[in-house]
């Protein structure tokens, strides 16, 4: 077979698209299971790709960054043309292009199409959302508009799974097919110039071969842009003053270059659209309009928003209870059958007191973290988090930065690991930054446990307005709220010293209202919750270990071990068993006071005392730097451990509460529950994300800086609590 | 007159985009050319940004940044 070899090779197909087209949906839709997600090296640009094997062809889809043009201002914009230009080292040369559009809004979404045309790859146009374009009553003609543009065309609608065979099919059978080839829709004057530039790179660079025409048209296109800066780095002067010059050239034939590609391309669209697509004569009001009416309108609109945010808040913290409960008492059942198979000793209080209460004390806040996840993919697959922007743009341009930043901020409220990733949508720099540094103050959902716990054991169930919002509820949206309130003030204040600047734009569309699929939403929720047990399985478990290590050793368990032997034998009611329980007790604070873990804690107790906490609680804010949900698992650990806990109830919330003082009074109040939680709102208790700061802003600078300003204030916002919250109780 | 002392639900034609910076390029990029109708929408509840309605789909910008913007009002 001639063509063995040919179909032995991985073929390389990327996916392009404008913002809001369904471009992950119908990639999710191709590459189900397989996708793996990283990031494109020396940058901060995701990559997601998949190599799947259809008709015994291997393929490598990958998905690039949801862009406007190809314009390259930004990283998203330079990965899509190195990618596409074969100049991405670990994708190589792409085989296929599939351009991705919005059927309703043909125009706007063919520029893209027409810039990677131009490129010259084999490319397949698909018409996505063709039902919303259908439901609008408008006709395009797909065999019309291949015929024009010479490339294949597949409608799709990816949100119902239709279209994606057919796609399938085009995709296998452009591998052999020749480029797409276009005339240059561009004026004599500036082809003429392109040639020039590329004779000019030629004798700058002998070495180098011929240089593609769109490299070429870009280089001249995208003033301040990219491609100019790498080019005129490597080249010097000479190009940049030719460049300048033939920029002047070309504004004084009439064609002023920041103008000139969209015209020509807008005017190349019209043209090839004419006949092609009919819309109704008259706009229709679509429910999508009506709904925006309401949603933006001045009084509506920030009531909408405001019931929204309460509205989550209150139901992660009701819905997720039953659920927590049974994955209590599922822990409680492994303790017990972990007891009933392993004798007292080092072994069993490693497993009960380390293994499963660490680990069984995340995983029982999975619920509300499924729901908070929930939330957040059913806002952004329904288009509602545009206009979560759009409301919010001008209070966010009063710190200086823009409604861009309220997107992965409002993600961060889930978790600043993807929140700071997400603020690669900004393109002005500084605001991304500033974005970055404020993003870990956002309540994440690591913090939910920690307030759920101390919540649901100090402030009184107190219901308001028949019971619909209780003072529980209103706490936790206090503490949730936080975060982001101090965020401002620091915000501000970044943006007014070291980050002066402009405000950057907001130029973006406001996509239409659609009713989120649920195949997205729970595919988003599933990979969000399972990075979460991830997490609590690999370095909150070792965390656990550490924890239970330092509180167990060094000390003599000898005794201790005995008495819980002879218990064994006995009777629960029996006198000599509440004798030996007392005494049990005892031993263990004392085995506690005299581990690595107690020697710690005494030794910073001075520190932590103004704050209300005993050193006990010191230690779990200490063991809890690296990632803070094991603050719920050390503080299990820690009072398991010390004999403070009463046998009757094993819930941590009763468990703290039963502990004391050694004056005998309670160590828990109103008081240091406030200080306990106003410390982890505020608190950078995150080794991942700091490491993803590392690794999105390049230097260890700004993690550490991080680092530093949210201890400080978490230590003085802990301070003012307690001393302020202990007068009134 | 600009962009941004359309009232809402009024209509104009494009005339002039001014500037030559990365801002005049987006909003050029994002269809907004010489001879193209554009309808203003409204304005986000604390008054800025405004919507508009280009090309079909709906597009937010700033008042500063629909200043850049030279429109004619349509005599109808």
């Amino acid at each position: 077979m001639s063509d063995g070899l040919q179909s032995d090779a991985v073929t390389k197909v990327a996916f392009i698209g404008n913002p809001n087209t369904g471009k992950s949906t119908i990639f999710s839709g191709l590459a189900g299971v397989h996708t793996r997600i990283g990031n494109f090296p020396g940058v901060t640009v995701e990559k997601k790709t998949a190599r799947v094997g259809w008709d015994n062809s291997d393929l490598l889809l990958i998905d690039l960054p949801g862009t406007y043009s190809l314009s390259p201002r930004g990283e998203d914009e330079k990965v899509s043309v190195d990618v596409l230009l074969g100049k991405e080292a670990d994708v190589g040369e792409v085989d296929v292009v599939v351009c991705i559009v919005d059927s309703s809004n043909l125009e706007r979404n063919l520029y893209l199409a027409t810039q990677v045309l131009d490129i010259g790859l084999p490319t397949i146009l698909v018409l996505n959302m063709w039902d919303v374009a259908e439901g609008r009553g408008m006709k395009v003609d797909t065999d019309l508009l291949s015929k024009r543009l010479q490339i294949p065309i597949v409608k799709t609608m990816a949100h119902k799974k239709e279209g994606l065979d057919q796609l399938k099919s085009k995709i296998l059978l452009a591998i052999d097919a020749k480029p797409a080839l276009t005339d240059s829709p561009f004026p004599e004057p500036f082809n003429r110039e392109r040639d020039s530039l590329s004779q000019l790179i030629r004798d700058l660079d002998p070495s180098k071969k011929t240089q593609s025409d769109f490299l070429m048209s870009r280089l001249l296109l995208d003033r301040g842009g990219a491609i100019e800066a790498d080019m005129v780095q490597q080249y010097g002067d000479k190009l940049e003053s030719f460049l300048t010059a033939a920029r002047q050239r070309l504004a004084d034939d009439g064609h002023r270059v920041p103008m000139l590609e969209a015209k020509v391309r807008y005017g190349w669209i019209r043209e090839q659209l004419r006949d092609v697509v009919t819309a109704p004569q008259t706009q229709r009001v679509t429910a999508s309009d009506r709904l925006d009416q309401i949603l933006t309108h001045r009084f509506w609109g920030i009531l909408f928003f405001c019931l929204l945010m309460l509205t989550v808040f209150q139901s992660i913290y009701t819905w997720a209870g039953p659920l927590m409960d049974g994955i209590g008492a599922g822990q409680d059942w492994v303790a017990d059958l972990v007891a009933s198979m392993v004798g007292p000793g080092a072994l069993r209080s490693l497993l009960i007191d380390g293994v499963v209460a660490g680990v069984g004390g995340v995983i029982v806040f999975l619920p509300q973290i499924v729901l908070l996840f929930l939330f957040i993919a059913i806002l952004e697959d329904s288009g509602y988090m545009a206009r979560a922007a759009f409301l919010m743009d001008k209070l966010m341009t009063r710190v200086g930065l823009s409604g861009k930043s309220f997107v992965p901020l409002m993600s961060s409220f889930a978790c600043a690991i993807p929140g700071i990733m997400a603020t690669r949508v900004i393109e002005n720099p500084k605001d991304r930054l500033v974005t970055i540094l404020v993003a870990p103050l956002m309540s994440c959902s690591a913090r939910l446990p920690v307030y759920v716990v101390l919540i649901g054991a100090f402030v009184p169930p107190t219901a308001y307005l028949g019971g619909i919002v209780t003072l529980q509820g209103l706490t936790l949206f206090a503490m949730m709220s936080l975060g982001a309130l101090v965020a401002i003030p620091v915000a501000w204040i970044l943006k007014k010293t070291y980050f002066k600047g402009e405000t950057p734009p907001f130029v973006m569309e406001l996509p239409s209202y659609k009713i989120p699929s649920l195949r997205i939403v729970f595919g988003r929720v599933y990979d969000r919750a399972r990075a979460f047990v991830v997490r609590a399985g690999t370095l909150i478990f070792a965390t656990t270990i550490v924890v239970w290590a330092a509180g167990y050793f060094p000390g003599d368990h000898t005794e201790l071990i005995n008495i819980q032997r002879e218990k064994e034998s006995l009777d629960d009611d029996s006198a000599k068993y509440a004798e030996l329980t007392e005494r049990e007790n005892e031993l263990n604070s004392e085995l506690l006071a005299g581990s690595l873990l107690g020697q710690m804690g005494r030794a910073i107790e001075p520190v932590v005392k103004p704050l209300g906490w005993d050193w006990r609680i010191g230690i779990g804010a200490i063991a809890s730097f690296p990632a803070r949900e094991v603050i719920i698992s050390t503080l299990g650990t820690v009072y398991s451990l010390g004999g403070d806990v009463d046998e009757e109830s094993k819930d941590l919330q009763n468990s703290l509460k039963s502990v004391t003082w050694p004056d005998g009074k309670p160590v828990f109040n109103v008081a240091v529950a406030l200080s306990l939680m106003v410390f982890f709102a505020l608190c950078a208790q995150c080794g991942a994300t700091l490491m993803v700061m590392r690794r999105e802003t390049n230097t260890w600078r700004w993690p550490i800086f991080t680092f530093v300003y949210m201890t400080v204030l978490a230590y003085v916002g802990a301070f003012i609590t307690y001393q302020v919250t202990v007068l009134f109780i | 007159m600009r962009l941004d002392e359309l009232q809402k639900g009024e209509t104009a034609v494009i005339s002039e985009i001014l500037g030559d910076d990365s801002l005049t390029m987006r909003l050029c990029e994002m269809g907004l050319l010489e001879g193209e109708p554009i309808e203003m929408i409204g304005a986000a509840p604390l008054g800025d940004p405004l919507e508009f309605c280009i090309r079909g789909y709906r597009l937010s910008l700033r008042k500063s940044e629909a200043a850049r913007v030279q429109v004619n009002p349509r005599g109808d």
